[in-house]
């Protein structure tokens, strides 16, 4: 019996009865569209949430100050005054994974250029922090080290604050712009970061020299975040171990006292993120595997029925010679085929959801090759299995008494 | 014309036993006859004689409990299931009372599915060979009809097409005329006859009524499950010229042949 034949035979059987087997398939379909539909928004967003964190500088790593209570009085951790100078003069002593360190004060407040105003924050840092955070210059130059010292006014402006105060779009460089009443000379402008993980517009905010900010602003002298970037990607876990030995000793804690600081890796927060999304995909993919199941069940109900249904017809097939696995082949083949089918219908529903979702409601996806290779076998091995008891039933029908079935 | 001499089945000493609950039925017993190629046999009995089992001991569909059978050379009591099945496919034609076309499948794709199962021919050669079967019953014009577009006459026709198309070495019509009014009974008979005259198929006809009978050259009756008698039908009826002299008023004018 020549395979050809067999497929000729089963695709003829499945045609007599077209609207049967479409709603047969229409399990299928809705389950294989689903499995893809759900695991693309779940990849699209796993993989923007690491594109953005990544975009923040994958090697970065961040010093936050923990909320703590000093004589009874509870501080939320902005306002803890445990990261100091001292703590950077520490971990630029020998630093072995750490290439960069800055520190970071932020204020909120107004900030005016002639008839133009806008709310932002000033965020206090050393030059390094555009390396760390991998933030070029769109114009201009960054304020040195020497700015630093003299607490220079001079400050870069992000796009978002850049496009508020200079909509006509002249030229911000060399202009001066007030900050809480200070005056500040616009040396730089940044190029644009866009937006978050969170949403946050990235590019509203103003740069300057941490000490500018400290003394002039805030009149403050400890830092509320250190940034850090550590020589390469792969070091960052090293990097956090030696910055967390190098603050307890500079904050002196005694041994088996926990941490007044926190130190977290880019990694860390792909990991959380991602560990969030995990878990979305799983229940999706759950969801969705359950209703291939439940397309699976249709098939093998229908094969079912199409058995006792093609009773005389299968009578007829083995009286014109026809053997036992003959039939048990074509049953067989007939359930692949509506699974397949099934499944290529699917598919390419499933991708044209995935497409009507990024356009309408503008999530992201991202259609991975293995959801659909999976989705096909996943339909092979339905068709196979639910198609195998209803076909060694038909396989198994005594000629004489299946011809004579009414 | 045709070479009488060579047999195409041998039985001897058949037996058919079957146990309901703790009795056995035989359904025949001790049947022995043979039959040459050409010939054109009626098998004869009332319902429960025994004839249905031995059309299908001999369609190879059922196996003797005793006796011999020699199909065309071949011992059929021995063989098993898939053996059956290839010499069903490859030495025998079914014409069944309900016609067993399969519904929504053109003319031409009925008589092909025997073919179907026998990997030694190619789509041309099935569709050469269903059309040349399809030309043998006259109805070359109505190859791609479904099923349901065709008068009860023409199904028959197409089944006996399919019967036809793998060249088998005996042809077995189970009460092929008994869904059929006179006139196209007659009408399926003179198609027999012919294939039988002309191109010298051995058929095999089981029938219980009379006048059908009368158009075979030798009868066979049982009677609980023994023959009965076996006799040369010396006065062989012509469907074609019983057609004529059927007068045309009474023929129903909504069969179209």
């Amino acid at each position: 019996m020549k395979m050809a034949n067999l497929l000729r035979i089963a695709w003829r059987a499945i045609n007599r009865n077209r609207m049967r087997t479409f709603l047969t398939m229409l399990g299928i379909i809705i389950g294989v569209a689903a499995v893809i539909a759900m695991t693309a928004i779940g990849q699209g967003s796993k993989q923007s949430i690491q594109k953005q964190i990544s975009g923040m500088g994958s090697n970065m790593i961040t010093i936050r100050p923990n909320s703590n209570v000093t004589g009874g009085v509870r501080m939320d951790n902005t306002s803890v005054q445990s990261l100091t100078e001292q703590d950077i003069t520490a971990l630029q002593k020998q630093p072995e994974y750490i290439d960069a360190i800055s520190p970071s004060v932020t204020s909120r407040g107004q900030v005016i250029n002639g008839p133009y105003n806008w709310a932002t924050s000033m965020q206090g840092v050393f030059p390094e922090y555009l390396a760390i955070r991998g933030w070029p210059l769109l114009d201009g130059v960054s304020f040195t080290s020497q700015d630093i010292k003299s607490a220079a006014k001079v400050c870069l402006l992000g796009q978002t604050v850049l496009n508020n105060l200079f909509p006509n779009g002249e030229d911000a460089l060399g202009k001066i712009i007030r900050f809480k009443n200070i005056p500040f000379k616009i040396i730089g402008v940044l190029s644009k970061k866009g937006e978050n993980t969170f949403g946050q517009d990235q590019d509203d905010v103003i740069l300057a020299p941490v000490n500018t900010v400290q003394k002039r602003v805030l009149a403050t002298t400890y830092y509320q975040n250190i940034f850090v970037s550590a020589i390469d990607e792969n070091a960052t876990d090293k990097a956090a171990a030696e910055i967390q030995q190098v603050l307890r000793t500079s904050h002196r804690l005694a041994k088996g006292t926990d941490n007044d600081f926190t130190v977290r890796t880019q990694a860390e927060l792909i990991n959380t993120f991602s560990a969030t999304s995990q878990i979305l995909t799983i229940l999706l993919t759950v969801i969705a595997g359950i209703s291939l199941l439940v397309g699976g069940i249709g098939i093998m109900n229908i094969m079912y029925v199409s058995v006792t249904e093609r009773t005389k017809e299968i009578g007829l097939r083995m009286s014109i010679g026809a053997r036992g696995i003959d039939i048990l082949l074509q049953f067989l083949i007939e359930a692949i085929l509506i699974s397949i089918t099934g499944g290529v219908l699917g598919a390419g529903l499933g991708i044209v959801a995935t497409r009507l979702v990024t356009f309408f409601i503008h999530w992201p996806t991202l259609v991975t090759e293995y959801s659909v290779i999976i989705s096909f076998l996943v339909c092979f091995i339905t068709g196979v299995f639910f198609g195998y008891y209803p076909a060694l039933k038909a396989s198994r029908l005594d000629p004489i008494e299946a011809l004579h079935y009414e | 014309m045709i070479d009488m001499s060579s047999v195409i089945v041998d039985i001897k000493n058949l037996q058919r036993e079957f146990k309901v609950g703790n009795e056995v039925v035989r359904a025949l017993d001790d049947v022995s006859f043979s039959i040459n190629a050409g010939e054109f046999i009626t098998i004869m009995g009332s319902s429960g004689s025994g004839k249905t089992t031995l059309l299908n001991i001999l369609g190879c569909l059922d196996k003797p409990t005793g006796g011999e059978y020699l199909l065309d050379g071949t011992q059929v009591s021995k063989l098993s299931k898939t053996e059956l099945a290839r010499l069903r496919n490859q030495k025998l034609g079914f014409v069944f009372q309900s016609y067993n076309l399969l519904a929504r499948t053109s003319a031409i794709e009925n008589i092909e599915l025997p073919l179907l199962y026998n990997a030694r021919f190619s789509a041309r050669e099935r569709r050469e060979k269903a059309m040349a079967a399809l030309a043998a019953v006259k109805l070359t014009d109505r190859m791609n009809h479904l099923p349901n577009q065709l008068s009860g006459g023409q199904q028959q026709r197409v089944a006996i097409a399919r019967a036809l198309v793998n060249d088998p070495v005996m042809i077995l019509a189970d009460e092929a005329t008994g869904n059929l009014d006179s006139r196209t009974s007659y009408e399926i008979m003179m198609l027999i006859q012919e294939l039988n005259n002309d191109q010298g198929k051995t058929i095999v006809f089981v029938t219980h009524e009379p006048d059908i009978a009368a158009f075979s050259k030798r009868t066979i009756t049982l009677r609980d499950g023994r023959i009965l008698k076996d006799h040369i039908n010396r006065d062989v009826q012509n469907a074609k010229d019983v057609l004529k002299n059927l007068s045309p008023i009474t023929a129903p004018s909504n069969i179209a042949t």
